[in-house]
């Protein structure tokens, strides 16, 4: 099968007089038709800046400066304003983790509803009823008088569905999910990622899902993606990543998950903070947290390798981790 | 319906606002030393003669009594005579109230002119040549006094190009838009630089918020994104900033009155302070609060219709 969405080399640079910080520097995958494909690190390891470097949405100082993106054999960063623009929305759509700041306050729920709506020569009736029929598939209650009210009306996890609906008006291919539970609550964060897996059946879409939260990808993602500073360090099925990790990262971050059945156990932690993205060591970005660094990883930067079955890492003593256990698959659903 | 209740509503608040203004100024005016007897005979009065007028025009009468009778004449709408130039005060006030609110409806639309466009272009060039420029150009002019630029336009658009009266105020409706646009330029100015920066920041901040990238992720055009989701959003704080100026208009009239020979408020106000002539200041004063209240209530009417979120109760 041919992937819907192939990231190649992509690379992503803020730049200012002092310093370039490489937000993202060189992050490749694909994304397969029907697939919910994770992104995963922590906060500015890049991969919000990836997602919006998809559709073009990095603001200045950032510009991506290498690689391609190519949805349906084209490459979205070579496409001039009007062409992107027909990819934006309706092929690629994107929503975002703040739905309070993310839906204009002064426009009704309906207004931006109709203007994503796929086709744009319906009748007033015809934009009404679909916008209505919008809200019941992401489950709003009274659609009907939901409609005319605004964002600030809504309660948090509404907010959110309300952004769903939004974005599914202009039935995208490809939905960027940037952290979409980070804001709500934990109950509300179930609903919405049982609500985007019911979704992505039923519309037969792709979905990249940016988070931080294993737990949320253990639910919801079939491949995943770790990156740390503007690098993806691991990918693979979300069942081996999380049971058989071989990257230290990763394995440090499945160690550092609560699941509940540790007893008294203490919880552990990665030492140590990511590097600064303007001055950025020499050899493997993580080499000065990693508790299994030997001599090259200070030195040479690690390329990524096959280990079959689709599963790649970078790193140059991946073997010490083999036999290491991440999550036991009774403690997976968490 | 709601709204109509509201306006109604607001109606009938500003009758105890209106209320302390009355004492206000009612005891200002009397605090000031001299009393209008002795101002009116001028240096060679005798004691004997100013006690006489005083008598006369009921001055010796307690305050309570004094305080009473003003109010008598608010509620009948007779607010007396004006002792300088002894007329009533209401038709000597009546052809100079369309004066100055003509003056202040002139400089907001030129506020208007002036600070939305180059507020948009400085906030969405942010950053730019063109941005510093218009930046700097608000700071000269806000430093800039309104009596000096309105003379310079007076010497460079009266004098020397005759574009526009040099003063006065003309008899047809055209003839006073005409001879306001140059006080109505002169007053914006200083507004102007302010609700420009006010804007632009407005618009930074919109340009760089969320619902902006989801507009542009739903792939609107950037006419649309504009048109929609920047402008209308940007312009809500400035609408706020620029009704407190409109009453900031009112008081700094006279300045403007004076450069360009406009018979206004603001002239006969200050004339009438310094003669003591109560009638006259007491009016005014309650004529130039009833207007900045009037615009408050716009204001607020405005606001509530530009942002949803705030709900007129």
């Amino acid at each position: 099968m041919e992937p819907i969405l192939e990231v190649k080399d992509l690379k992503t640079y803020f730049i200012t007089k002092d310093s370039t910080a490489k937000a993202v520097d060189g992050v490749s995958f694909s994304v397969m038709p029907g697939e919910t494909f994770g992104l995963v690190g922590e906060s500015g390891c890049g991969k919000s800046a990836t997602c919006r470097s998809i559709l073009q949405l990095i603001h200045k100082p950032g510009r991506t400066v290498g690689g391609e993106v190519i949805y349906k054999g084209q490459n979205i960063l070579d496409m001039p304003p009007a062409e992107l623009r027909k990819i934006r929305g309706s092929e690629i759509g994107m929503i975002f983790q703040e739905p309070m700041t993310s839906l204009n306050p002064v426009l009704k729920i309906k207004e931006q509803i109709f203007e994503n709506l796929k086709d744009k020569n319906l009748t007033k009736q015809q934009k009404h009823d679909r916008a209505i029929e919008l809200l019941k598939l992401v489950g709003i209650p009274t659609p009907e008088t939901r409609l005319d009210e605004y964002i600030h009306q809504y309660s948090g996890g509404m907010r959110q569905r309300a952004m769903i609906a939004i974005a599914l008006a202009a039935e995208p291919k490809v939905l960027l999910a940037d952290e979409p539970t980070t804001a709500l609550d934990v109950t509300i964060q179930d609903q919405i990622i049982k609500l985007l897996g019911k979704l992505k059946t039923q519309l037969g879409m792709s979905i990249i899902l940016i988070t931080h939260d294993l737990g949320v990808v253990a639910q919801m993602c079939d491949y995943v993606a770790v990156m740390y500073a503007g690098h993806i360090v691991e990918k693979a099925d979300t069942n081996t990543l999380l049971t058989a990790p071989r990257h230290p990262y990763t394995y440090g971050l499945i160690r550092s998950i609560p699941t509940g059945l540790e007893g008294s156990k203490k919880l552990e932690s990665i030492e140590g903070m990511p590097p600064d993205l303007n001055n950025m060591p020499e050899g493997c970005p993580f080499a000065p947290r990693c508790k299994f660094k030997g001599e090259l990883c200070t030195k040479v930067r690690p390329e990524m390798r096959k280990l079959g079955n689709g599963h790649e890492v970078a790193c140059h003593y991946t073997e010490k981790l083999e036999g290491v256990s991440g999550l036991q698959s009774s403690e997976k659903k968490v | 319906m709601r709204q109509f209740n509201y306006i109604l509503k607001r109606l009938l608040h500003m009758i105890p606002v209106l209320f302390c203004v009355t004492i206000l100024i009612f005891l200002m005016i009397r605090l000031i030393p001299g009393s209008p007897a002795e101002i009116m005979l001028g240096d060679k009065a005798t004691p004997e003669k100013i006690a006489i007028l005083e008598e006369k025009m009921g001055l010796n009468e307690p305050l309570i009594v004094q305080y009473g009778l003003f109010l008598k004449q608010i509620v009948t709408l007779d607010f007396g005579d004006s002792i300088t130039y002894a007329r009533p005060v209401l038709e000597l006030i009546q052809p100079k109230i369309m004066v100055t609110v003509g003056l202040v409806i002139s400089t907001t639309i030129f506020v208007l002119l002036l600070s939305f466009p180059l507020g948009y272009l400085a906030g969405s060039k942010h950053g730019t040549p063109l941005d510093s420029g218009i930046k700097t150009g608000a700071l000269i002019v806000i430093s800039l006094p309104q009596f000096w630029v309105g003379t310079l336009f007076l010497l460079l658009f009266g004098l020397k190009l005759h574009w526009f009266p040099v003063g006065g105020w003309g008899d047809t409706f055209l003839e006073h838009a005409h001879s306001l646009i140059l006080p109505g330029l002169t007053g914006a100015l200083t507004t102007s630089a302010l609700t420009i920066r006010n804007l632009r920041s407005n618009v930074i901040d919109v340009v760089n918020s969320d619902y902006v990238d989801f507009a542009r992720s739903k792939g609107l055009t950037e006419k649309r994104i504009k048109n929609r989701h920047i402008i209308r959003n940007s312009m809500i704080s400035t609408v706020t900033l620029l009704s407190l100026r409109i009453a900031n208009m009112l008081g700094g009239s006279i300045v403007i009155e004076t450069v360009f020979s406009l018979p206004g408020l603001g002239k006969l106000l200050v004339d009438s302070i310094f003669a003591r002539d109560y009638a006259v200041v007491q009016t005014v004063v309650l004529m130039l609060a009833l207007i900045v209240l009037i615009v408050n209530l716009i204001t607020d009417v405005a606001y509530s219709m530009l942002d949803p979120r705030v709900r007129l109760e």
